[in-house]
């Protein structure tokens, strides 16, 4: 009889952690982990910024707005707090972001202006950098795409029942995702015009 | 009652806007895959034993697809979202990479897996697209492109000291499958335990565990039907005598063919590999 109880009780609490305790946790660590590689990536960038800017300024000293705001833009970046914790303060999170794309709009003004300078253009070392500016973004664009749907795992779990009831007691909230305000200029490749005058 | 409703309808709404209007992923089914028509026979095949003999000489898998257009999606776009479908690759290894040509777009692009990154970092991914590939795709010669493009990627990875390939690569990963079948002797085990301890009630306990691990593991009613129902077959079996050793496996195809489809047997598969966004594009 004990012993039925004993097997009774185990397949009992089997099936409570069903109530969706344990898959909280595996999604919260999947967010924790996609975050970290979101972190990893924007750091990734940042590391690059440095050199770009020197190549850039050896061929193109005058223009100084640009580099400046690049320059800028990566000190704002580089003196955030960039913790997992981020993750559950939205206003932090919201700077972060706002930071983030400000740098990425320096960035492009500067690959813009860079245009101009067939010299720039041929320098093998401002093509490799470039080349790995494009594969960072891109790196940062899949990692933001993993968090986003990452994140919309784990409020799903804690926002649907039963596992809402769970997540209440243990106090656990919704996290913050990235607003996509350019997800259509992100989803449409940009037009290319084939009337442009023949600079290149 | 009524915001689970409106919940509902809002993730059938955007399942449905996902879908909408991108590129059907084709299956992998060769090393090359030329939904344009752009290879003769005799291209293809040499491209696919060039491909091959990298696998077998490194591990490393390589694909090439070439297609009329990812519209709407960029080339990096449907490149992650080919690379998550395919993994190409050794599981655990990820030294996977994929070429991909939108033939009416002019773009090109190299994916590459994690695993890769050293070797084929995005400078040099780059330098094999627009040194190599693109002069002779403006031409008009997407086979001696790709040819010379492959021999590349072959080079480089010949270079980068990575895991020994395991005889008879090329053929499937296992791990799917393994798990499955772990499962499947785990809950054929627990269902007799609790058989021995409750009676024909611990049967059905058995198969409730069973469908909720199933649910747990795989996230799919279907999955969880099978598990169930497995498991209360097997549990009955055990309990009318001998027999239940051949019932099993025959039951259990059902349950393996729902997210099996990995032992097509010769064709090309991907090994697990996977992507971070790694690799080049370019254009003609």
């Amino acid at each position: 009889m004990r012993v039925r109880l004993v097997a009774l009780f185990l397949v009992l609490s089997t099936l409570l952690a069903g109530c969706g305790y344990n898959q909280i946790q595996i999604n919260d660590e999947a967010v924790n982990a996609a975050w970290s590689e979101v972190l990893n990536q924007y750091k990734r960038r940042a590391d690059l910024i440095p050199n770009l800017v020197s190549v850039v300024q050896g061929y193109a000293a005058h223009e100084k707005e640009v580099l400046t705001k690049v320059t800028e833009a990566r000190a704002s970046v580089a003196g955030m707090k960039a913790t997992p914790e981020l993750v559950n303060d939205e206003a932090a999170f919201a700077k972060f972001q706002k930071a983030q794309g400000e740098l990425s709009g320096a960035l492009a003004r500067l690959l813009v202006v860079s245009e101009n300078y067939p010299q720039l253009k041929a320098d093998a070392n401002f093509r490799e950098l470039q080349a790995q500016l494009e594969g960072t973004e891109n790196r940062i664009a899949v990692a933001r795409n993993r968090y986003i749907k990452g994140v919309q795992d784990y409020n799903i779990s804690v926002r649907t029942f039963p596992n809402s009831l769970t997540a209440m007691a243990m106090g656990w909230k919704t996290k913050a995702n990235f607003t996509v305000e350019d997800e259509k200029a992100v989803a449409t490749p940009p037009t290319i015009r084939f009337d442009a005058p023949a600079g290149k | 009652m009524l915001r689970l409703l409106v919940a509902l309808c809002l993730i059938a709404g955007s399942v449905l806007a996902n879908d909408a209007g991108l590129v059907a992923l084709p299956p992998l089914a060769a090393r090359v895959t030329d939904l344009t028509a752009t290879l003769s026979a005799d291209q293809r095949t040499r491209l696919e034993e060039e491909l091959a003999a990298v696998e077998k000489e490194k591990g490393t898998q390589l694909a090439v697809l070439i297609l009329p257009s990812t519209q709407p999606e960029s080339i990096e776009q449907f490149g992650i979202r080919l690379a998550e479908a395919w993994k190409i690759g050794r599981r655990g290894v990820n030294d996977g990479a994929i070429i991909i040509v939108a033939k009416d777009d002019h773009r090109m692009r190299i994916e590459v897996g994690y695993g890769l990154e050293g070797a084929i970092p995005d400078a040099v991914a780059k330098r094999v697209i627009a040194e190599i590939m693109t002069p002779q795709f403006k031409q008009g010669d997407y086979a001696g492109g790709l040819d010379q493009a492959v021999q590349a990627l072959a080079g480089i990875v010949a270079g980068e000291p990575l895991p020994p390939p395991k005889p008879g690569a090329g053929s499937a990963g296992s791990g799917p499958a393994d798990s499955h079948f772990v499962f499947l002797v785990g809950s054929i085990l627990l269902a007799g335990f609790l058989r021995a301890l409750l009676g024909l009630g611990g049967i059905a306990v058995a198969a409730l565990v069973a469908g909720w691990f199933a649910w747990t593991i795989f996230a799919s009613w279907l999955a969880v039907a099978a598990a169930a129902a497995i498991t209360l077959v097997v549990g009955l079996m055990a309990g009318a005598g001998r027999g239940w050793s051949r019932g099993s496996p025959s039951s259990g195809g059902g349950f393996w063919s729902s997210s099996g489809g990995s032992s097509s047997g010769g064709g090309f598969s991907g090994g697990g590999g996977s992507f971070g966004g790694g690799g080049a594009s370019g254009g003609w």
